[in-house]
């Protein structure tokens, strides 16, 4: 009787297709993502009004009957759901006025595009090191790890109210590279920094024992420099773990941004997050309790969504990892440890 | 054991000494505006940003200047020049209530985490393990801001189960520091209750699997005895090492944001307050205390680690 | 007439069902064990020899194995047996040593206090201290010198061989009838085995105690056993007494497994033969006879199965599976002066 042969990955894919709830979470990432993209559109056609325009003294139609959008206790509209056409869909943010829905959706891209764009940062910078550490060792590893270690010695989010608090102030010059302190780069490299050694150590250790396998020696017997080993031989062993880790990894920066801007050392005005949002609804908790909570939500979400495909990915790329077993696996590893 | 203590410790210092240069950099090296000026803060006359620079030794070489920030910081002589008062004084203040907050907490965590993920490991594939790993990742995925907000509104102000704000120290009345914190508890436990129980249900899983498993039951031990005496012992180990780096990061992460939303009065909220008004000292001194703390935090875990398994505690064997 | 066996297997048949199939890992087995005789049942990886043994003490119980047949212990069925029935077994009546000394202790744990664990699981009244005594008795009874001190030692402190005497003498603590060693010596030494093996037979003929050898290794069997049973591919396809089965093999299979036997009182072959092939997967056996693929003297018969079947007239409790006749297997068993099994064409 012949099998079919099939290569790991289109292996792993099909595992992922038969796993409906990764796929419905991916969907529902898919989603959010649509929603923060949709910002320029639903801004320009349908609430006609920007992020950061106010309108304190304004007042608009809400299914006929004239409302002030912040009344002059300064307690602002609630949402008004489609009542005046999709304008102050969710209401009005404090006392400024500010329609919610609008700052909702592109506080998410900030969000999203500093989650993003720092999971990338810290899957290469993370993978680079690894690789470098696991494979040449000696002085190389142990400079490497002890820097690393250094990183990893301080609380993720103390290091980066550190850091954003000490940049805020004047802004970043490291050689060539300048940044005002209000650049959302700053936060982007400094979440990127401080996760790095989470994923360095991992992938380090992979490194370690992928090295001592013959396809490695083979390598080296055909006269293969150091670079081709390792991003040749080594690193297409590793792109399953980088998948699963940058997708994880995205979810915790996502988070630490938050609660970075939350506490004011994350974003910096005028830039905006949904991290930023929560703080600012979380002075009007009891009038107005939705600012805090729909920020809140959207981050939980995408969190969320984030975790749930990444630990689905790691289960059809490593069926063996052992996050999730159910009974019928249990049971065939008992039979396999018995013949 | 002896051996391995020494080496451990030996190790730690030469990381807080990293530590330290590296805090230094942090505040005084990377920014890119003058350091005097960072210092005073929000109240900057130039009077004072000069008396600032030669008092911390800005106009001498870097040793120097690390010299003068770190006599500061450990001789509890740092001002925050913008509250004008002494930043150690405000930080000895605080702690009792965030380290009431983080131990709490804990002790909650550990409690459920580990019951969680017991009955998850012993029931496998069940409805009770499913319902618990879908309750555990949502658990991971909520942040502290979410949770702490939710438990205002509804808790505190919807129906006023519990107090909404303040700090009442222990030993002036034990009852309403426990009331007061019993949000904050919760808060920031959910999350790693989350945690905590998935770890242990794959370790217990892999355990599970291990030859002395099958040698207890072939002894003739009942199932309870085997998964308390021989899969939940060796589970809890590595737990251990976990909580070690865990306790570290929550008291000085989540805590922080806890303590704001609650209005605890620790350290947290003095770093917090610190961040608004952009000044640094308070801030200077919290990070590096921080990481010493997880340090030597971690330390003392690795230490109990090594004790419970007797491989290492005794060394490796008669081979 | 032979007194009543004192354990016996019919038709034994455990399936499991797996992500790539259903896999029969025991397909009709049957044996007997009497009072102290040690029965060596021997075979590759993946023959089921392990399967049966841990059927046994129903260690192979799951919600995918589908289990048949019968185990009798005296009277007592074992295969439907409560959990409860289970443990008065394991370990009281039957005691069973696994492969892998190393990890079949918990490390956390002092190895006294792991026998003393197995001692007051069955026998409540007894103290820890007495408990203790017996375990320093029981080290000491397997050549463990310095057995007092010790007992108080930790798993990892023990070498190999020690520590596969201790968990003999943990699994002999409560006396038990029948004694089930899988792969004991596998993981060992080669010198240590010997030690061990002997340790075996000495308990054997000391105590009485009836004992099964799993194994793969017909060295290992040539030293300990009464009788002996050849397995593949998860059914019986020879047994009979030691001899019988040493001097006298009916099975292509067994021939090549002595075949590949170093032997020191025979010239040494050129080459050491081997079986050529590896042994099949569960998942797709060959129809009929199952060691086909790998056997030189395959002919039109073979795809019908055969059954096991004593085919020599003055040996009736020697069975083997092979339709070749009596004559024929004389004859193609001869390898270059020696049995063994000759590589197909």
């Amino acid at each position: 009787m012949e099998t079919e042969s099939h290569s790991p990955w289109y292996l792993a894919y099909r595992r992922l297709l038969r796993n409906r709830l990764a796929l419905a979470s991916l969907g529902l990432f898919a989603l959010i993502v649509v929603f923060v993209l949709a910002a320029p559109l639903w801004a320009d056609h349908v609430a006609h009004t920007g992020p950061n325009t106010t309108h304190t003294t304004q007042k608009i139609i809400v299914d006929g009957e004239k409302r002030e959008v912040v009344d002059i206790e300064g307690k602002p509209i609630g949402p008004v759901w489609f009542g005046a056409g999709g304008r102050f869909f969710l209401g009005a943010d404090g006392g400024l006025g500010r329609d919610e829905m609008v700052r909702l959706m592109y506080g998410g891209r900030t969000s999203l595009f500093i989650g993003l764009t720092s999971a990338l940062i810290t899957t290469i910078l993370a993978t680079i090191l690894g690789l470098l550490a696991g494979y040449y060792r000696g002085w190389t590893d142990a400079v490497i790890t002890r820097t690393l270690d250094i990183i990893w010695s301080f609380p993720v989010v103390l290091l980066g109210i550190a850091l954003g608090t000490a940049l805020a102030v004047g802004g970043l010059k490291i050689g060539p590279i300048e940044m005002a302190g209000n650049s959302i780069w700053i936060p982007i490299l400094i979440i990127a920094v401080v996760y790095t050694p989470y994923m360095a150590r991992p992938i380090r250790g992979e490194v370690l024992a992928m090295r001592e396998k013959e396809f490695v020696e083979s390598a080296v017997a055909q006269g293969a420099g150091s670079l081709r080993i390792m991003f040749g031989e080594l690193l297409p062993n590793l792109w399953s773990t980088v998948i699963v880790f940058f997708t994880l990894n995205i979810a915790n920066n996502m988070l630490l941004e938050a609660s970075l801007s939350f506490l004011g050392a994350g974003v910096q005005p005028p830039n905006s997050s949904w991290g930023k949002m929560v703080s600012l609804g979380a002075e009007s908790i009891y009038t107005s309790p939705l600012l805090a909570f729909a920020p809140g939500i959207l981050i939980m979400l995408t969190v969320l969504s984030l975790n749930v495909f990444g630990d689905g990915l790691r289960d059809a790329l490593d069926p063996r990892s052992k996050v999730r077993l159910t009974r019928a696996e249990a049971a065939e590893s008992a039979a396999g440890g018995a013949i | 054991m002896a051996r391995f203590i020494v080496r451990r410790l030996a190790g730690m210092v030469l990381v807080l000494f990293a530590v330290s240069v590296l805090t230094f950099a942090i505040f005084n090296l990377i920014p890119n505006s003058d350091p005097a000026q960072r210092l005073a803060g929000k109240n900057a006359t130039p009077t004072l940003v000069k008396s600032i620079e030669k008092d911390w030794g800005f106009d001498e070489p870097l040793p120097v200047q690390y010299f003068e920030t770190m006599k500061k910081i450990f001789t509890g002589e740092l001002i925050s020049y913008g509250e004008e008062l002494n930043v150690e004084e405000r930080i000895v203040e605080g702690i009792p209530a965030s380290f009431s907050l983080a131990i709490g907490a804990a002790v909650i965590w550990l409690f459920f985490g580990v019951l969680f993920g017991f009955l998850s490991a012993t029931r496998a594939g069940g409805w009770l393990d499913r319902a618990i790993t879908v309750g555990s990742v949502g658990g991971i995925s909520i942040p502290v801001f979410l949770i702490a907000t939710l438990f205002l509104y509804f808790l505190t102000y919807k129906v006023e189960l519990f107090p909404a704000n303040g700090y009442v120290p222990l030993l002036e009345d034990p009852i309403q520091w426990a009331y007061h914190l019993i949000l904050p508890w919760f808060t920031l436990a959910i999350l790693n209750i989350g945690f905590y129980s998935r770890v242990l249900r794959s370790n217990m899983i892999d355990v599970m699997r291990e030859d002395y498993v099958r040698t207890a039951r072939a002894k003739g031990l009942d199932e309870r005895r085997i998964m308390i005496r021989h899969v939940l012992r060796n589970s809890l180990i590595p737990i251990i090492t976990l909580f070690g780096l865990d306790f570290g990061a929550t008291l000085f992460g989540g805590a922080i944001i806890t303590e704001v939303i609650f209005s605890l009065g620790g350290v947290g909220q003095y770093a917090a307050d610190s961040i608004k008004n952009l000044d640094l000292p308070p801030l200077m001194a919290i990070t590096i205390f921080g990481a010493f703390f997880v340090v030597l935090f971690n330390a003392l875990t690795d230490v109990v680690y090594a004790y419970l398994d007797p491989r290492i505690r005794l060394g490796t064997s008669a081979e | 007439m032979s007194p009543a066996p004192l354990l016996s297997a019919r038709d034994l048949r455990v399936g499991f069902a797996t992500e790539g199939g259903r896999l029969q890992a025991v397909d009709g087995v049957s044996f007997d064990l009497a009072a102290g005789e040690v029965l060596a049942i021997v075979g590759e990886s993946g023959s089921g020899k392990s399967v049966t043994a841990q059927t046994i003490l129903g260690l192979t119980r799951s919600p995918n194995a589908e289990i048949s047949g019968s185990v009798k212990l005296g009277e007592a069925e074992l295969l439907d047996a409560s959990d409860a029935k289970l443990r008065t077994v394991r370990g009281e009546r039957i005691g069973m040593v696994f492969q892998d000394p190393m990890t079949s202790f918990n490390p956390v744990y002092r190895l006294g206090d792991q026998i003393v664990e197995a001692i007051r699981a069955h026998r409540g009244d007894v103290s820890k201290a007495e408990g203790r005594a017996r375990a320093v008795e029981l080290l000491d009874s397997v050549g463990i010198p310095d057995a007092e001190r010790r007992v108080d030692d930790y798993p990892h402190e023990f070498s190999g061989g020690m520590r596969q005497r201790a968990m003999i003498a943990m699994a002999l603590a409560l006396e038990p009838e029948v004694l089930i060693a899988d792969e004991p010596t596998t993981a060992l030494d080669v010198t240590i085995q010997a030690q061990v093996l002997r340790l075996l037979e000495r308990l054997n003929r000391e105590r009485g105690v009836a004992t099964i050898l799993i194994t793969h290794d017909l060295g290992v069997v040539a030293e300990v056993a009464d009788r002996v049973m050849v397995m593949y591919a998860g059914r019986v396809v020879e047994e009979g007494t030691l001899d019988e089965i040493f001097y006298d093999p009916q099975h292509p299979y067994t021939w090549g497994l002595l075949g590949s036997l170093s032997r020191l009182d025979r010239p040494r072959p050129k080459r050491l033969p081997q079986i050529s092939g590896a042994p099949p997967s569960l998942l797709s056996l060959p129809a009929g006879c199952s060691f086909r693929p790998r056997c030189p003297h395959e002919f039109a018969k073979c795809p019908e199965m055969p059954g096991l079947e004593a085919r020599l007239p003055d040996a009736p409790g020697h069975c083997d599976r092979c339709w070749l006749g009596a004559e024929q297997k004389r004859a193609k068993r001869e390898v270059g002066g020696q049995i063994g099994l000759e590589a197909p064409a």
